[in-house]
């Protein structure tokens, strides 16, 4: 077991900056065409259509939303269960960045569902489908959520001194951390397979068929990873504190072995399967193919030296590489290679993208209040610059 | 960390979950059959006129509102199916449109609307039972109670059919149920009952098919009759001529089987009907969700090597350890 | 053809009924009628006044061979201009069987002398068919077979019009018998143009439209040539499209209505006339436009609640049973209606730039913060430098 030399502690000063009063108003936004949504109707706000019935709101939301919050799904993969003591510092600040990415994964699913009042059906015997896939996602999703606020609860309970809680929590909190590492692999891999069925709807680039669920997965791992080392570095710059790269030098070399074994899955699926031809086609699919391989393969030269992996800056950069990489890969699943039918055009309207990005706004938003005021970065000594 | 637990992990955590996945291809779930009572519509592309009776209709028996695609709205002219129309004819045009249901310097019309599927993308898709299919008559029906509005159902579905009412904030899914409210007056699909030449046929599908095989039998331009309305029903059959039919039956092979058949002059891709694989995208999909999920076996299988594992490496710590782990 | 073709149709057959006389007024309107019918430009009208004014009139001879005289009775109900107006201001009918005072011999006489007067500048006017069987015996005039008769005048015309079905491909008269053996008609009735072997201006219809054929003569008589005609030789202003096309019944077929019984509800209430064997869709004519009988709007078979016969059309009137279905013809597409794929789905501009505007943001921040994590990089290697 690894020791705790650095406890967390809450961070405490003022909430209020520049930076969160811009976040506020642009959460503040979003509200307000939310509300707008909820009284006229999507169509009110979003360029959804009957070609692209899912938009941003789904893709980057709760599609992408929900991989990028993996960081707490694969610290708590090594830490627990790979027994990797060593990364305990960074488990806590990634859970709660997980919390968030899949809290509002899940509630911004009701912004875009029609007919959000009717949503718990899919839990509800009678009503729920279980051959659907969605509906495998959709309850691994709302588990893991309840998972992750009962895992993240000692922070809580530390501060409002519940101690007998905390105690009784404590000694089951190894199932709940067992749960929290199959959910994820669950729903995330389903992510992946929600395209199967889209069938020859999906561009042959992506149209792993049973290959998704495992190219979802794997990319899920790396993209926790490398949220992990981006919020890290993100943190520490933002609330000046000590660059915990020592740290992440070893949580990288495990991140590129794992990019290494996607990079090569993923290119002998496409070979295999026959659809490389595709990826030199003069089409819009192929671009992004092309901009989404080199988001993964670059952090694959540049991270390849031990020495590299100690950089902060190639750190950084190779792990908002690698989120983009993941990003692309499912914005291209789901909106770029989605083909279903000539003659059908999706842009995000100018409101659907506010909504988004006041999404993330409010969830960044939140992050700061909560390590500003509850143990989450463990407790270091400011930077030394 | 050692070897043991971490061998334990990979093999528990991993392996299932892959294994799982990369065995499916071999056994991929048959398509489900036809239901033995199945109803459908055959569409014969060379009969249509391109009157849009069965669009008007269509409208008028389903209380679907007026749609408009020009400046001027004066009357419904809808460009595709959406969440206000159910059924439209779509006309095919080629160079100079001399000849009917040919593809050079011609042109045709085809219908669009939902082909029930045998074994429907949408039904398997739906993560509430809103979308279901009849085991008796095999239409697909949509039940608005039930839905939540996820939309999967229309980007699912490999002909577009599902279309969804964005505009209203009590949004539904709109979709052909071949008037399955009119049936018990003794009714059926209104586009079948007001097509005047019979390019739009009710009935069920092995009428349909023997029907099928009739007009296929024909010599082009050799004298025969057609019927209208429904097959089976009252004869309102007209003597006319056939015409030069493709091989290809759409419907019949394609994506398991369809209740909407379609006969054509004019090759269906050229049509706007996608080229589709005898499998039905359903069966994949839900054999991968049962190889992974069936009877919840490989979950709890590796909760309990996860739980075990976590077991040895979480310690509940004392008071002052201040985190789980 | 334009909307202001009906309209000015329609408002020209409206005023009819109060009219008596042609005066000057009216003489215009009937010179406008004409040409709209005959679709010609705005002040094609002007021309027509000048050249039926000032121009010498045609002599029209016009012979009758296998007919009923439909055609001629048709003509003499036509009120702008009448028919006795035509005679004597427009033509000079030189020799018309059942119209002209003079009769046996006399009557030869004056075809002949019409046609040695007005050698080559003659209209010759074909009503009826003309038996072809056993050399043509089956009709004579003067003692001259109809073939003989019709070669001979046909021989100096500056024009041949053959009009009504009969004249045109044998109408009613070629009708086969449905007896087993049976491959023509009794007579071997054809029509002008398959007897002289050329083609002819024909006007078909039973009886067919006496302004198609007014406007036909007028417009030899304005441009001194016949007017522009289709393969079977009807004039394209008025043979050009389809009944069906201006059917003031189609919107009951778009939708769908269609009267199933003669008298049943849908008959009553005027819908489609399709299920009942209405021939519209398959033959070309005016008819639905012009109208008929010039008793105003709404006055021709299909109006009335007959359905079409298709007399105008060579294969479907007196051929196809009445009450058969159509097969529908140069449907083509009208341009309203939705393509196989049709562009469908927003895109924002705005957005995009947004999108671009935060991509950019984003990567330069990005790029900031790798820069400055660089600085530490290297200061912290040089601390271990040292």
């Amino acid at each position: 077991m690894a020791n705790h030399a650095h406890a967390p502690r809450p961070l405490g000063g003022s909430f209020l900056s520049p930076l969160t009063l811009l976040l506020g108003v642009l959460a503040a936004i979003a509200g307000v065409i939310l509300v707008y949504r909820f009284i006229y109707g999507l169509g009110a706000v979003t360029n959804l259509n009957d070609g692209y019935p899912w938009g941003i709101w789904i893709a980057y939301d709760v599609v992408i939303g929900s991989a990028l919050a993996c960081g707490g799904y694969s610290m708590a993969l090594l830490v627990y269960i790979f027994n990797k003591g060593q990364y305990h510092p960074l488990v806590r600040p990634a859970l709660l960045a997980s919390l968030f990415g899949y809290t509002l994964a899940g509630v911004s699913v009701i912004f875009d569902l029609g007919r959000w009042w009717n949503f718990w059906h899919i839990f509800w015997p009678g009503y729920a489908q279980v051959n659907s896939v969605m509906f495998e996602v959709a309850v691994c999703i709302s588990a893991y959520i309840v998972v992750m606020w009962i895992e993240f609860s000692p922070a809580f309970l530390e501060k409002w001194g519940m101690k007998d809680v905390r105690q009784k929590l404590n000694k089951l909190l190894f199932f709940f951390i067992a749960l929290g590492v199959l959910l994820p692999s669950m729903h995330q891999s389903s992510l992946g397979s929600l395209l199967v069925i889209f069938g020859e709807q999906i561009h042959p680039l992506w149209r792993s068929g049973m290959m998704l669920p495992v190219i979802y997965l794997v990319t899920a791992i790396l993209l926790g990873f490398a949220v992990v080392i981006f919020e890290a570095t993100l943190s520490s710059t933002g609330f000046k504190r000590q660059l915990e790269t020592p740290v992440l030098t070893p949580l990288a070399r495990i991140m590129y072995w794992t990019l290494a074994a996607y990079v090569a899955l993923r290119v002998i699926e496409i070979v295999a399967r026959g659809a490389l031809g595709t990826a030199f086609a003069a089409t819009w699919q192929a671009f992004w193919f092309w901009v989404e391989m080199a988001c993964f393969v670059v952090p694959l030269v540049t991270l390849a030296s031990e020495n590299a992996r100690r950089s902060a800056s190639k750190l950084f950069v190779g792990a908002v590489l690698l989120m983009l990489g993941g990003f692309m890969l499912r914005v291209n699943g789901f909106l770029v290679g989605y083909m279903t039918g000539e003659g059908w055009s999706y842009f995000p309207s100018l409101a659907e993208l506010m909504v988004t990005i006041g999404i993330i706004a409010f969830e960044i938003l939140a992050y700061i209040y909560i390590v500003r005021n509850y143990p989450v970065l463990p407790a270091a000594q400011p930077a030394s610059r | 960390m050692d070897r043991r637990t971490f061998f334990k992990a990979s093999m528990a955590g991993g392996a299932a979950l892959a294994t799982g996945a990369a065995t499916c291809p071999a056994q991929a779930r048959d398509n489900n059959p036809m239901p033995a009572d199945a109803v459908g519509l055959l569409f014969d592309s060379t009969l249509c006129v391109g009157c849009k009776a069965c669009v008007a209709a269509c409208k008028e028996a389903n209380g679907m509102p007026l749609e408009f695609s020009t400046k001027d709205q004066y009357w419904d002219t809808p460009l595709d199916i959406s969440g206000k129309t159910l059924n439209v004819i779509k006309a095919y045009r080629n160079g100079k449109m001399e000849v009917k249901d040919r593809e050079e310097n011609g042109f045709a019309f085809i219908k669009k609307s939902c082909m029930h599927c045998v074994d429907p993308s949408c039904v398997s898709a739906c993560p509430v039972s809103a979308m279901k299919k009849d085991p008796k008559n095999g239409i697909v029906t949509y039940d608005k109670e039930a839905c939540i509005g996820c939309r999967y159902c229309v980007a699912a579905c490999p002909f577009g059919v599902p279309r969804f009412t964005y505009d209203s904030p009590t949004p539904q899914i709109s979709k052909c149920q071949l008037c399955v409210h009119r049936h018990k007056d003794g009714k059926y699909a209104a586009c079948a009952e007001v097509c005047p030449t019979g390019a739009t046929l009710y009935g069920t599908v092995a009428d349909i098919n023997k029907e099928i095989a009739r007009r296929k039998a024909l010599k082009p331009g050799e004298k025969t009759s057609f019927p209208r309305g429904k097959l089976g029903g009252p004869d309102q059959s007209y003597p006319g001529v056939a015409a030069k039919y493709l091989d290809h039956t759409y419907g019949e092979k394609e994506f398991g089987g369809t209740q909407m058949l379609m006969l054509s002059g004019v090759s269906f891709q050229k049509l706007g009907y996608p080229d589709l694989p005898p499998r039905s995208d359903a069966a994949i999909s839900e054999k991968l969700q049962h190889t992974l999920y069936g009877g919840l076996i490989a979950p709890i299988a590796v909760l309990g090597a996860l739980t075990f594992i976590a077991k040895r490496n979480v310690k509940p710590e004392d008071e002052e350890g201040s985190q789980h782990g | 053809m334009s909307e202001t073709y009906i309209e000015e149709t329609t408002e020209a057959a409206a005023r009819v009924a109060s009219r008596l006389r042609i005066d000057r007024r009216e003489f215009m309107q009937f010179c406008a009628a004409t040409a709209t019918t005959l679709g010609l430009s705005t002040g094609a009208e002007a021309a027509i006044a000048k050249a039926v004014e000032k121009a010498k009139r045609p002599s029209v001879i016009w012979l009758h061979f296998q007919e009923c005289t439909g055609c001629s009775e048709s003509l003499l109900r036509a009120e702008h201009p009448t028919l006795e107006k035509l005679i004597l201001d427009v033509i000079s009918l030189d020799y018309h069987e059942t119209l002209m005072a003079a009769a046996g011999h006399q009557a030869e006489a004056a075809r002949k002398a019409a046609m040695k007067a007005n050698k080559g500048k003659y209209i010759l006017v074909v009503e009826g068919a003309i038996p072809t069987k056993q050399n043509g015996i089956y009709c004579k005039v003067g003692g001259q077979t109809a073939i003989d008769m019709l070669k001979e005048c046909a021989a100096d015309a500056a024009a041949v019009i053959a009009i009504g079905s009969c004249a045109s491909w044998g109408g009613m008269p070629s009708t086969i018998p449905s007896i087993s053996g049976a491959d023509s008609s009794p007579t071997g009735s054809s029509g002008v143009a398959d007897v002289l072997g050329k083609p002819v201006v024909t006007i078909p219809g039973c009886p067919p439209n006496p302004y198609n054929f007014l406007a036909t003569a007028v417009h030899f008589l304005t441009f001194g040539k016949l007017p522009d005609i289709d393969q079977l030789g009807r004039p394209k202003f008025a043979y050009g499209r389809i009944i069906h096309e201006h059917c003031e019944r189609r919107a009951h077929f778009d939708a769908g209505r269609f009267a199933l019984e003669f008298g049943d509800e849908g008959h009553r209430k005027g819908y489609c006339l399709y299920k009942l064997g209405c021939k519209g869709p398959e033959t070309y004519a005016n008819c639905s436009t012009i109208g008929f009988g010039d008793v105003g709007e709404s006055n021709w078979p299909v109006a009335c609640g007959h359905p079409c016969i298709g007399c105008t059309e060579k294969g479907i009137g007196f051929t196809k049973p009445i009450h058969a279905t159509a097969q529908l013809r140069g449907m083509s597409p009208p341009a309203s209606y939705p393509g196989i794929v049709e562009q469908q789905g927003k895109t924002s501009f705005a957005s995009a730039a947004a999108l671009a505007a935060i991509a950019g943001a984003a990567a330069g921040g990005a790029a900031m913060l790798a820069k400055n994590l660089g600085k530490q990089d290297e200061t912290q290697a040089q601390k271990k430098g040292e």
